[in-house]
């Protein structure tokens, strides 16, 4: 359901046509090849919406018009007033179009106009083109933003580049950290068991900020290395508040999500086996190679498509520790739907973040086989 | 003497193991296997057999003491270059690789080449009648099946030894005796050396040329099974392998390779084979196979006891018949199912048995 309102409302386009409806209507039959402006119904179908329209209504509106276009919020405002008042002498216009043009001299310009016709129709694709950094022209082709405007293509590329990164450290760092735990004796392992579980037990918010501790400036890593000589002072590392540190935090915090589904995979591994092989005559690192690892993929792919899963739509840690060029796609979505509350844009964010998972899912699939994945 | 050193494949030579430094789990062990020998080590868990199998294949170290193998000290040598076959408790087949792949695995490693390695793989899954099961995964095989696979990888490279240890431990007993029989005719058509761990005495008097009775980290006896049987060395030995009727008692006096023992009850005397005792007036067990003692005669009048039958139990080819006798009220007699038997529970009988079939053992720890 939830997912359903998702993807509806990312192309919804509604409210804006019961507010116009009547100069939708007649601004479908405007014919842009003979008039350079729309014909006078037009005029005065939005005179008469804006003049007896619910002003909250109008004004949420305003916020849709002006994804399409900016100057329509204070284009529009401007005129209501002017509108307002004349009903309120109760002087009707003869020409609704002099009338306007003369309140505002931008009803005189047909981009504006143009932009318009992106909202006559219930549905509108317009949320995910501007979610990859297109819009439309004046004559309704879909062209790329403004250099300046552009944003999310580079923050998706991004963002599947950490989450990949992110991946493949956890599985490096994870696999023997689940190994040992997986073979250790008891009482060690579980004391590893705990130590591996320990940052769930610590909030989010506090295991990143202890990153940011550890990682700025003046931060402790920083001050071992002046301190042994290595770095100079001046040469500080900046290793926080950018990429670097969104994947050494996200690497440390979803590293469990990785070494738990290892470990579930490689307890059952018979001990045996290594010893078989090598009874059989293979080198311990062959026996490792051919004998054990192939035993663990379905943990590896567990743990992966977890990890990546997780990374790919994370945003409090790259949000705090990312500064300006870790943020991540998620904290896009969160930006524009407490923010902006441009939630046709969080949906459309979001649904192509979910089309994302959907084909790595299905890439998994074809390369690995579902059927492989284990998580116990 | 001569001979038989240099008969001797495999030596270990005065081995002591242990784990944690204090305790011993294999204790002073000496043992020469000859080559093309089939022997089995046998014992209860815990009696250091696996220990010593795995020292064998290089997994465990001797603390003290060395292992030779066609003369060669091994302790120094990886198990990947031990050229050891083995057979694992759990099979330990690879999961991801079809059969043939498992038997090609140690062919692959040596770097053999393609055909060749195919031809033997073929050549070994026949040899266990597994021709058409070559592209299947071992989960798709039965018990019976997969073990015959291992046994097939652990002979495909042609090791100079094969290790068992308990391999036919997962499997369902007539399986489990189909499978020894064999084992036991693999071996004697190619001739390979195996050394066997169980703690089934049945599976080893089957299988063996020699058995080693293993307990406590000591070998208790090393012999062909018939000896084993028949003239056990001590109480554990005796105890261990088939029945036997137990009576403690101690020594009046010795002649010769006899001894007369006055059994704990005061039921009377027993004139014994003596065996593994100490001097007169020392406690002593005595031990007797059920089916040595013969009932309702007087034999040549030397042990002969009354009893009275507490139990019958029909068997087919024979009636286990528990008595009472001289207070021990599991005492088992087996007598062969001729049509002559006519006694019931509750009737008194007499028996007795020859001095040269119950032996004077060692008291048990």
């Amino acid at each position: 359901m939830p997912i359903g309102d998702m993807l509806l409302r990312s192309v919804d386009d509604t409210q804006i046509n019961t507010v116009f409806p009547n100069t939708f209507e007649e601004y479908k039959k405007w014919d842009k090849e003979q008039d350079q402006l729309p014909p006078e119904e037009v005029y005065k179908a939005l005179f008469q919406e804006l003049a007896y329209g619910n002003k909250i209504q109008v004004g949420r509106a305003l916020t849709r018009m002006n994804y399409s276009k900016s100057g329509w919020k204070s284009l529009i405002k401007n005129t209501s007033r002017a509108i307002k008042k004349a009903v309120k002498k109760d002087e009707f216009p003869d020409s609704y179009k002099d009338f306007l043009i003369a309140a505002n001299e931008k009803w005189a310009d047909p981009t504006f106009w143009y932009a318009m016709g992106q909202m006559v129709n219930n549905q509108t694709p317009i949320y995910y083109y501007n979610a990859i950094d297109m819009t439309y022209d004046q004559d309704q082709n879909v062209i790329r933003q403004k250099e300046n405007r552009r944003v999310y293509v580079q923050t998706w590329i991004k963002t599947l580049k950490v989450s990949v990164y992110v991946t493949f450290f956890c599985l490096i760092l994870g696999f023997p950290v689940a190994h040992l735990l997986a073979n250790l004796p008891l009482r060690y392992s579980n004391l590893l068991m705990i130590f591996v579980l320990l940052p769930f037990w610590t909030s989010l918010l506090v295991r990143t900020t202890a990153w940011i501790v550890m990682l700025q400036q003046q931060g402790v890593i920083n001050g071992i290395l002046v301190w042994l000589g290595i770095l100079s002072d001046d040469g500080r590392l900046s290793m926080v508040y950018n990429e670097t540190g969104t994947l050494i935090a996200m690497t440390q915090i979803l590293l469990p999500f990785m070494i738990l589904p290892l470990y579930s995979v490689m307890r059952v591994i018979p001990k045996s086996h290594m010893r078989a092989a090598q009874n059989l005559g293979a080198k311990p690192a062959t026996a490792f190679w051919k004998v054990y690892l192939p035993q663990t993929i379905p943990g590896m792919s567990a743990g992966g498509l977890l990890v990546f899963v997780l990374a790919i739509g994370y945003f409090i840690t790259p949000e705090l520790v990312g500064g300006k060029d870790g943020k991540l796609i998620g904290s896009w979505i969160a930006y524009h739907l407490k923010t902006t509350l441009n939630w046709g844009l969080c949906a459309a964010l979001g649904a192509i973040l979910l089309a994302v998972m959907l084909i790595f899912y299905w890439l998994y699939n074809k390369i690995v086989g579902i059927d492989n994945i284990k998580l116990g | 003497m001569n001979t038989e050193t240099e008969k001797t494949f495999v030596k270990f030579e005065k081995i002591d193991k242990s784990y944690d430094g204090e305790v011993l789990v294999v204790k002073n062990l000496n043992l020469d296997i000859a080559k093309g020998e089939f022997v089995t080590m046998l014992g209860p868990s815990g009696s250091g057999k696996t220990t010593t199998l795995m020292m064998l294949a290089g997994f465990e170290t001797p603390t003290n003491g060395e292992i030779f193998l066609d003369g060669m000290p091994i302790s120094k040598i990886p198990p990947y270059e031990r050229e050891i076959g083995m057979v694992f408790q759990n099979y330990a087949l690879f999961p991801h690789m079809t059969v043939q792949e498992n038997l090609a695995f140690p062919l692959e490693v040596r770097k053999m080449s393609k055909d060749e390695t195919k031809d033997k793989v073929k050549k070994a899954l026949d040899m266990v009648e597994l021709g058409d099961f070559g592209t299947r995964f071992p989960a798709q095989l039965s018990g019976g099946q997969q073990q015959r696979v291992a046994l097939a990888r652990a002979l495909v490279f042609e090791p100079r030894l094969v290790l068992m240890d308990e391999p036919l431990g997962a499997l369902d007993k007539n399986l489990r005796e189909q499978m020894q029989y064999e084992i036991k005719h693999i071996h004697d058509r190619i001739g390979i050396t195996v050394v066997y761990v169980t703690h089934d005495q049945s599976e080893a008097l089957t299988m063996s040329n020699r058995i080693a009775v293993f307990n406590d980290g000591l070998v208790q006896q090393l012999s062909t099974p018939d000896i084993l049987y028949e003239k056990p060395e001590n109480s554990f030995v005796a105890q261990f392998i088939g029945e036997n009727n137990r009576m403690t008692g101690s020594i009046k006096s010795m002649e010769n390779n006899y001894c007369s023992v006055e059994l704990d009850n005061g039921a009377g005397i027993v004139k014994a084979l003596k065996v593994n005792v100490g001097d007169v007036g020392e406690k002593t067990q005595l031990s007797v196979r059920p089916e040595r003692v013969s009932l309702g005669s007087d034999g040549d009048g030397e042990n002969v006891f009354t009893g009275k039958v507490e139990e019958l139990i029909y068997l087919g080819d024979h009636i286990r018949v528990r008595l009472d006798v001289c207070g021990n009220n599991e005492f088992i007699v087996k007598v062969p199912n001729e049509g002559s038997f006519n006694y019931n529970e509750g009737d008194s009988i007499k028996l007795n048995w020859n001095p040269d079939d119950i032996r004077a053992l060692d008291l048990p720890k």
